[in-house]
C-alpha cells in the first residue's frame, strides 16, 4: 500500500472512528464548560487562568482517540500485513499519528482560540493560541501514538494511555501554556513557541522509532 | 565486573555476600548519618527543619539514582536481550518509586516551614513528581501485558523515552520559571553549606545509596527465583 | 525543636515507615521466590 493511500485510509478511519472528531471536540467543549463551573464565574478569576485551562483541556482531549490507533489493526490483523508493506514500520506508525493530528488536532486546534475567548481570555491571544495549538496537537497526536504503540495488547487500554503518556505532555503543555500566557502578560513569547515546535518536531522524528519498536513487540 | 555479572549463577553467587554486606554498610551509614544529624546545630534560617535535608535530599537523589539503573538496565535487556538485565530493570522500579515518593513528601514537609507553602513548581520539584508519574506508568505498563517478555521490552522503550524526557522536563520548568522574572527563584540549601550540615548529608546519601544497592540485588535475587519457579512451572505443564 | 516538631517528626516517621517497607518487603520477596523455586523438583540446577 502507498503512502498515499495508507493516509488516506488512515484519515478516512480517523473521521469515522466513532464519531471522529466531533467526540474530540464536544469533549473539549464540555470540560471547557465545567471550568466556570467548578472555579465560579468571576470573570477575572477565569480570565487569569482561561489560556492554560484551555490548554490542559486540548491535551486531554487530544487522548481519546488514541486507544483506536492501533488497536483495531492489531485486533483484526491489518497491523501485521502492514508490517510486511514495503514501506518500514515506522513511517506507516508516522502516517497513523499525522492522520490523527488532521483528522483530530486540526479541528481541535481551531476551537482552542473559541474556548479561550469563551472562558474571557484576550481576544488578542487567539492567533498564538491557535498556532500554539496546531504545534503542540502534532506533538500530542506523536508521543500519544507512542503510548497507544506500547500499551497494545494490554489490559487496561485507556487509562494505562493517559498514565504512560502525561510525563510526556508535560513539556509540550509547559512550553504551549507558558507561550500564551507570556503574551497575555506581555512578556517574550516567542521562545515558548520555538521550543514547542522544537518538542513536536522531535516527538515527529523520534517516536516513530519506538512506536514501530513497541508495535513488533506486541505483534511478536 | 557486568560481563562477569551476566552470568545469572555468578550474579547469585556474587549477591549472596554482597547485598547482605552492602546492607549492614547502609545501616552503619545511616545510623552515623542520623547521629551527625540530630547533633548539628540548627539553622540560623531555617531553625531545625534543616534536618529534614537530611532525608529528602538523599532520596531524591536515589529516586534518580534508581531511575538511570532502570534506564541502563532496560536498554542492556532492550539491546542485547538478557533475561537479567531485563529483571534487574523490574526489580529496580519500586524501589526508585519508593525512594522518589519520599521525596515529596519531605520535600512537602520542609517547604512548608521554610517558604510556607507544601509544594513548590519549580523545576526541581516538578521534575521529581513527573519521575514519580512516570515510575508509576512504568509499573502499570509491565503489570498490564500479560506476556511478561513482551511487558519487559514496552517498558524498556517506555525507560528509554522516559529517560530522555526528563531532562526535558526538568529544562522546561526552569524555563517557565525564569519568564516570571519576579519571582523569587527557590534555592535549596543557600549558596554553600556549612561543613557541619554537609557531612550528614553526604554520609545519608551514602547511606541511602549503599541501601539501594542492597535491596537492588535482593529484589534482582527474587525475580530470580520467581522467573525459575515459574519456568519449572511451565515444564510440568509442558 | 519548638514550632518546627510538627514538620520534621513526621519527616523522619514517613521516613522510617517506608524504609522499613522497602526492607522487609524485598526480603520477604527473596524468600518466598527463593522457596517457591526450590520446592519444584524439576528444577536441578538450584545451588542449596
Amino acid at each position: 500500500m502507498s503512502l498515499a493511500a495508507l493516509l488516506r485510509r488512515e484519515l478516512a478511519l480517523a473521521w469515522g472512528r466513532g464519531g471522529g472528531p466531533l467526540l474530540a471536540c464536544a469533549f473539549y467543549v464540555a470540560m471547557a464548560a465545567l471550568l466556570p463551573l467548578a472555579a465560579g464565574p468571576s470573570p477575572e478569576r477565569l480570565a487569569a487562568v482561561a489560556p492554560g485551562s484551555a490548554w490542559v483541556a486540548l491535551a486531554l482531549a487530544s487522548l481519546l482517540s488514541l486507544e483506536r490507533l492501533f488497536e483495531r489493526d492489531f485486533e483484526d490483523g491489518a497491523l501485521d500485513l502492514l508490517t510486511l508493506a514495503p514501506a518500514p514500520l515506522e513511517l506507516v506508525c508516522a502516517v497513523k499519528c499525522l492522520a490523527q493530528w488532521i483528522a483530530a488536532g486540526a479541528p481541535l486546534a481551531v476551537l482552542a482560540p473559541v474556548v479561550c475567548i469563551a472562558l474571557g481570555a484576550d481576544p488578542s491571544l487567539a492567533p498564538l493560541t491557535f498556532v500554539c495549538a496546531l504545534v503542540g496537537g502534532l506533538g500530542f497526536a506523536f508521543t500519544g501514538g507512542l503510548g497507544a504503540a506500547l500499551a497494545l495488547g494490554s489490559r487496561r487500554g485507556g487509562l494505562l494511555i493517559a498514565v504512560i503518556v502525561l510525563p510526556l505532555f508535560a513539556p509540550p503543555v509547559i512550553f504551549g501554556g507558558g507561550a500564551i500566557e507570556a503574551m497575555a502578560s506581555g512578556l517574550h513569547w516567542r521562545a515558548g513557541l520555538l521550543l514547542l515546535s522544537a518538542y513536536s518536531l522531535a516527538a515527529v522524528a523520534l517516536s516513530p522509532l519506538a512506536m514501530a519498536a513497541a508495535c513488533r513487540n506486541a505483534l511478536s | 565486573m557486568i560481563p562477569a555479572l551476566a552470568n545469572p549463577q555468578r550474579f547469585m553467587d556474587f549477591s549472596r555476600w554482597a547485598a547482605p554486606w552492602l546492607g549492614a554498610l547502609a545501616a552503619a551509614l545511616i545510623a552515623i548519618g542520623l547521629w551527625l544529624g540530630f547533633t548539628a546545630p540548627e539553622d540560623y534560617q531555617q531553625g531545625d527543619t534543616v534536618r529534614i535535608m537530611f532525608i529528602h535530599v538523599p532520596a531524591a537523589w536515589m529516586g534518580l539514582f534508581a531511575y538511570l539503573c532502570l534506564g541502563v538496565a532496560s536498554f542492556i535487556g532492550l539491546v542485547f536481550r538478557h533475561a537479567l538485565a531485563d529483571a534487574a530493570a523490574r526489580a529496580a522500579a519500586p524501589l526508585g518509586a519508593a525512594f522518589t515518593g519520599l521525596a515529596l513528601v519531605t520535600g512537602s514537609l520542609w517547604g512548608k516551614p521554610m517558604w510556607g507553602t507544601w509544594w513548590q513548581w519549580d523545576a526541581r520539584m516538578t521534575s521529581v513528581l513527573v519521575l514519580f508519574l512516570f515510575y508509576l506508568g512504568y509499573m502499570a505498563l509491565q503489570a498490564a501485558i500479560e506476556d511478561e517478555a513482551k511487558a519487559d521490552r514496552a517498558a524498556a522503550i517506555l525507560a528509554m523515552v522516559g529517560l530522555i524526557n526528563l531532562p526535558i522536563v526538568h529544562y522546561s520548568v526552569e524555563w517557565w520559571n525564569t519568564l516570571h522574572q519576579g519571582e523569587s527563584i527557590f534555592r535549596k540549601g543557600g549558596p554553600a553549606m556549612a561543613a557541619v550540615y554537609l557531612w550528614p548529608l553526604g554520609i545519608m546519601a551514602l547511606g541511602y545509596t549503599a541501601l539501594f544497592g542492597s535491596l537492588w540485588l535482593v529484589r534482582i535475587r527474587a525475580e530470580v527465583w520467581r522467573r525459575r519457579a515459574r519456568a519449572a512451572a511451565m515444564k510440568v505443564v509442558s | 525543636m519548638g514550632k518546627y516538631a510538627i514538620f520534621v517528626w513526621p519527616a523522619y516517621g514517613v521516613t522510617a515507615l517506608v524504609l522499613l517497607w522497602m526492607v522487609f518487603d524485598s526480603l520477604g520477596r527473596a524468600r518466598r521466590w527463593r522457596i517457591r523455586a526450590s520446592k519444584r523438583p524439576e528444577d536441578q540446577g538450584d545451588r542449596p
